[in-house]
């Protein structure tokens, strides 16, 4: 993996996102957002197009030729992926509509698995997306939600975790990297964790896909879920990836076509993995190309991401810290490339507003993680979250930028 | 004065600003300079929720019109606040129920008013009309 580019070029790689290439209220665009999602490649955005233009068709029921190929193409979009994160098979991998949608299939299903009074733990660190689903889980089955809370730092507190698992725990959902704040949790150690309780995890891995490498067996995750468009994929598309024995016990999510074996009004019988979950038409251009988008990562290699964007990460954190009353929000020892900040006593929307005029794409506001937010006791954060298309140059921006949103505002 | 005049006003006013940076200027400046709401009336039952930003409102009646006061904890929102005020309070019941607030857009700053901005804004001024037409319904019985 990433053999093939030795040294990091961040300009021939800028060259391939079109959209970067513009400016923005008169400003080139600095794009600081990546954490709510990615911009595209131009092989991806080819590929969309090429797609229609050649094999458009429906998946898994014509015999005729387009058919054909646009199964072949969509199946191999997901051992594309299955091999991306080294799943041991290629029906272990389930195309959703996202990571909300992967996780609610995982929610939804354990309403067969689990009874009153069992448990479930997630963290405070979790996006409402890995939230909810357990949430209303839990009060349906009069089951009990449990919370791992966070230190100073944003880092999870193993210690009360520990605490929390028990024989009633039934499963721990967590996210592998906080949106945010960027912590990245540990979650190999946690995952062992609850394996030794007797509890199934799942991990929401939307945020660690376009940073890391992930290896769903090393880590050994029960569930991993994901986002194609996080992943510089197209929208539209999401991944569960769950162990073979987890997904079979898990009942179909939603009824309807290509999820079926046979259909009587007497009985019908279900398909095997992974068209159990996957009723109806999917998304067949976004499946297929989200193949391209783990092509060119692959390609890049996320070894090469991740350190360029540690330094990103630690050159951003050193400039932001030059202000005075400067607060970094969420300084865990093992951190991703975000940056959610406060500055002295002025509010995120001031601030995040100011800055959009002056062509930075910044994100303001709780981030849908409100508990961290509460957590801190502020009402949200400005955010910066970078990509390996991004530069130092583009945070020296910003950081004029957010110079004169402050003599603005003070 | 009616609503339509002070709208003009107020598009007149920022017809004299050459740029973005002087209309955020002006906005940061009527945030700071307003005393808004009475202490007593910034509570939750007030509040009007964005996820961006808090917005406080509160109507009186005084004779036969209602006068607002608000605040909010973002300067920017703030001054919008004012603007709003200025030009909705102290008027009848029937004419804020009608008010066509189009003029943020002339005067350059719809995107605040945006429903994705999610700074509480928008929601303020259906809240402000909300309570023009409950005292409107309220006179006639």
């Amino acid at each position: 993996m990433g053999t093939e580019i030795l040294s990091f070029d961040v300009e021939k790689i800028r060259e391939q996102f079109p959209v970067l290439n513009q400016r923005v209220n008169g400003y080139p665009l600095v794009y600081f957002d990546n954490a709510a999602t990615s911009q595209k490649p131009r092989a991806v955005i080819d590929a969309i197009s090429e797609y229609y233009q050649t094999i458009n068709s429906n998946v898994h029921r014509g015999v005729h030729h387009l058919s054909q190929l646009a199964t072949d193409a969509y199946e191999k979009a997901r051992e594309k992926v299955q091999l991306h994160i080294n799943a041991r098979h290629t029906h272990e991998i389930i195309f959703t509509k996202g990571t909300t949608d992967s996780i609610n299939l995982v929610a939804s299903g354990f309403r067969d698995l689990i009874k009153e009074g069992d448990e479930i733990i997630i963290s405070a660190l979790e996006h409402h997306s890995n939230i909810v689903p357990w949430q209303m889980l839990c009060e349906k089955i009069r089951a009990k939600l449990k919370v791992i809370p966070f230190n100073d730092m944003g880092e999870l507190i193993q210690e009360e975790y520990d605490k929390l698992l028990s024989e009633k725990t039934r499963l721990v959902a967590f996210n592998h990297i906080s949106n945010a704040l960027g912590t990245i949790n540990p979650a190999k150690e946690m995952i062992a964790k609850a394996h030794a309780a007797g509890a199934a995890v799942l991990i929401d891995g939307a945020q660690a896909i376009p940073h890391m490498a992930v290896d769903v067996q090393d880590l050994n995750a029960d569930f991993y879920a994901f986002s194609s468009h996080k992943m510089f994929g197209p929208t539209g598309v999401g991944i569960l990836y769950g162990k073979e024995k987890w997904l079979e016990k898990l009942p179909p999510y939603q009824g309807g076509g290509e999820m079926i074996k046979t259909v009587s009004f007497k009985k019908t019988t279900y398909a095997g993995l992974p068209h159990k979950f996957e009723a109806g038409t999917p998304n067949i251009e976004a499946g297929i190309v989200l193949g391209v988008a783990v092509d060119f990562l692959q390609e890049i290699g996320l070894e090469n991401i991740a350190a360029y964007e540690q330094e990103l990460l630690e050159y951003g954190t050193q400039r932001l810290m030059e202000f005075d009353f400067m607060r970094i929000i969420g300084q865990a020892e093992n951190k991703a490339s975000v940056i959610s900040f406060l500055m002295g006593d002025l509010h995120p929307y001031d601030v995040g507003s100011i800055v959009d005029k002056l062509g930075i794409a910044l994100r303001t506001g709780h981030h849908c993680a409100q508990p961290i937010m509460d957590g801190f006791n502020i009402p949200g954060t400005l955010r910066a979250s970078f990509s390996f298309y991004n530069t130092k140059g583009e945070t020296d921006r910003m950081i004029e930028a957010l110079k004169k949103a402050k003599m603005m505002l003070s | 004065m009616s609503i339509d005049k002070i709208q003009e006003e107020i598009v007149e006013e920022f017809a004299l600003f050459d740029d973005w940076m002087q209309k955020y200027e002006y906005l940061i400046e009527l945030g700071k300079s307003l005393p808004l709401i009475d202490e007593q009336y910034k509570i939750d039952d007030n509040i009007i929720k964005g996820c961006q930003s808090r917005v406080w409102l509160h109507a009186d009646i005084e004779g036969n019109k209602v006068v607002y006061t608000a605040d909010s904890d973002a300067i920017l929102t703030k001054g919008l606040i004012a603007l709003m005020i200025r030009t909705l309070s102290d008027q009848k019941p029937d004419d804020i129920v009608n008010a066509d607030m189009s003029f943020i857009d002339q005067i350059g700053l719809k995107e605040h008013l945006s429903p994705t901005r999610a700074n509480g804004l928008l929601s303020m001024i259906k809240q402000m009309k909300f309570y023009a037409l409950a005292m409107q319904a309220k006179d006639q019985f």
